[in-house]
């Protein structure tokens, strides 16, 4: 069993939002919506600033209160690769995935059901990256498989310092930040 | 300092969660007075008070019915996919409460449509003569404390539940408590002990629902405390959820309407009135219902609000 998630070098990004133009022209993402967007997250006192710019999007949680939480089982884990998805279909748009979500990354498609990334599995069944990484132009972004010790994000996993969002929140989610 | 900027802006995500409007704290409003009118037509079932002379009792039912469907209408208005509605009766989903609660709700209209059964409305009987002979046959001692004690643990289920629904959002400091589950089922219990005292014709209902609710207050008032301290002695994004309700953004509304409209005053007022200084009216009533529904419009305000702040993201 694969376990699909990113690696993202927040020293390489540069918050260009290449993969956000790239995520809304691949998925046709509904104009005002986003399933990517970009952090700039500072810290610290002037004048030792620190700044970390961040792609953002689903975190594919390893323990996702989405699923949990959908009345209809709309909101599931795929087989392949552990990536939540949302059936159109079944979904009520009751929102209560929206209001599980710590990270703010679903939203209400205007045709009415939930909507969030779903790593583009549609380009990863014909064995291409998803289209925000394919399109990355400092190539700060990573997609593979967790559960292989020998793929690109096993290896950086272990080789950098690194952060996922919001650990406390205890969803496990599996992209991470290399500082 | 530390300052998150996103380029994300999406429609009922950004700035702030929003995305229950009305119709949520509605349908948890309703919800929870109907539960409350399942437990008090339950307790009048089985301490056989149904029995005395225009016992509420005879309209308790139909008024859950209405009710409950004016909540589930609510509820409906708020999905955004609602051709696809039935889909929440194609599964049952172990953890969602939300699962959990669309099928208690399906108990809830076949418990009240029974009840009504039991002591059959004048005006209703002589349109359906029919109810009589069903009226008769449910009238048995055991069928009727078997119709008390289920009406009584179906109506505490739906109460627990509409705090459960908010409960079970770890994402959501303000309502990631428990007390949420108590202080619903309380404030339901006390609005139907409310309404029930406003409308009943039967005297001594009038006064023990009266009684009842001063006592349901108190305990509002403390759970709603209990529910403060714990999210105070939490972790540090539940504190700052506490706080929007102590001194922050939702304190006024919160302090004003909910403790002091829907809690406060009401006991005061009936308090003088179970102790016979005044007479019973319709105000401390009428102030309890509306104190149960703003309590429902803050707590899913504030919940929306309240979120995992950049200062712990990582």
């Amino acid at each position: 069993m694969a376990r699909y998630g990113m690696v993202i070098d927040t020293a390489k990004c540069v918050g260009c939002m290449d993969c956000v133009v790239a995520c809304k022209t691949e998925n046709n993402v509904p104009e005002g919506f986003n399933r990517d967007w970009i952090a700039y997250e500072t810290n610290g006192v002037f004048p030792t600033l620190t700044q970390e710019i961040r792609s953002e999007r689903c975190n594919q949680c390893d323990n996702p209160p989405c699923v949990y939480c959908c009345p209809s089982g709309a909101s599931h884990v795929s087989e392949q690769g552990g990536i939540v998805l949302v059936t159109q279909d079944e979904c009520v748009g009751c929102k209560a995935c929206m209001a599980a979500c710590p990270y703010g990354a679903r939203f209400v498609n205007p045709e009415g059901y939930a909507d969030k990334c779903t790593f583009c599995n549609h380009r990863l069944e014909n064995g291409e990256l998803p289209a925000c990484v394919s399109v990355c132009p400092t190539y700060c972004m990573h997609f593979g498989d967790f559960d292989d010790p020998e793929s690109e994000v096993s290896k950086l996993l272990k080789s950098r310092k690194n952060h996922p969002l919001i650990p406390a929140a205890g969803t496990e989610p599996q992209i991470y930040y290399l500082v | 300092m530390n300052e998150l900027v996103i380029t994300r802006m999406n429609h009922l995500i950004d700035p702030n969660l929003h995305i229950w409007g009305w119709e949520v704290p509605v349908y948890l409003f309703f919800g929870g007075l109907v539960a409350g009118i399942m437990i008090i037509s339950g307790y009048f079932i089985v301490t056989h008070k149904y029995k005395a002379e225009n016992s509420a009792l005879t309209f308790l039912p139909y008024l859950g019915i209405i009710l409950i469907s004016v909540g589930m209408g609510s509820l409906f208005l708020d999905l955004e996919h609602k051709l696809f509605t039935w889909r929440m009766y194609t599964a049952f989903m172990w953890k969602s409460p939300m699962s959990w609660g669309a099928w208690i709700l399906m108990l809830v209209y076949p418990i009240l449509l029974i009840l009504s059964f039991i002591k059959i409305s004048p005006m209703i009987g002589a349109l359906i003569p029919g109810l009589y002979k069903i009226s008769e046959r449910i009238n048995k001692p055991n069928i009727l404390k078997a119709l008390g004690i289920l009406s009584i643990s179906i109506g505490a289920l739906l109460g627990l539940y509409t705090g459960v629904l908010l409960s079970a959002f770890g994402a959501r400091p303000a309502w990631n408590s428990a007390m949420l589950w108590i202080i619903f089922l309380t404030s339901g219990l006390s609005a139907a002990a409310a309404l029930i005292h406003m409308i009943a014709k039967n005297k001594d209902e009038r006064e023990l629902l009266a009684k009842s609710d001063n006592v349901l207050l108190i305990i509002e008032f403390v759970l709603i405390l209990l529910y403060l301290v714990g999210l105070l002695t939490s972790s540090q994004v539940s504190n700052d959820a506490a706080m929007l309700l102590i001194n922050g953004k939702f304190a006024a509304i919160f302090w004003i309407f909910v403790v002091g409209i829907g809690i406060i005053i009401p006991l005061i007022i009936q308090l003088s009135a179970v102790t016979h200084r005044i007479k019973h009216t319709s105000v401390g009533p009428i102030l309890v219902l509306f104190g149960g529904l703003m309590l429902r419009f803050i707590i899913v305000a504030v919940g929306q609000y309240s979120h995992w702040s950049s200062a712990v993201l990582k």
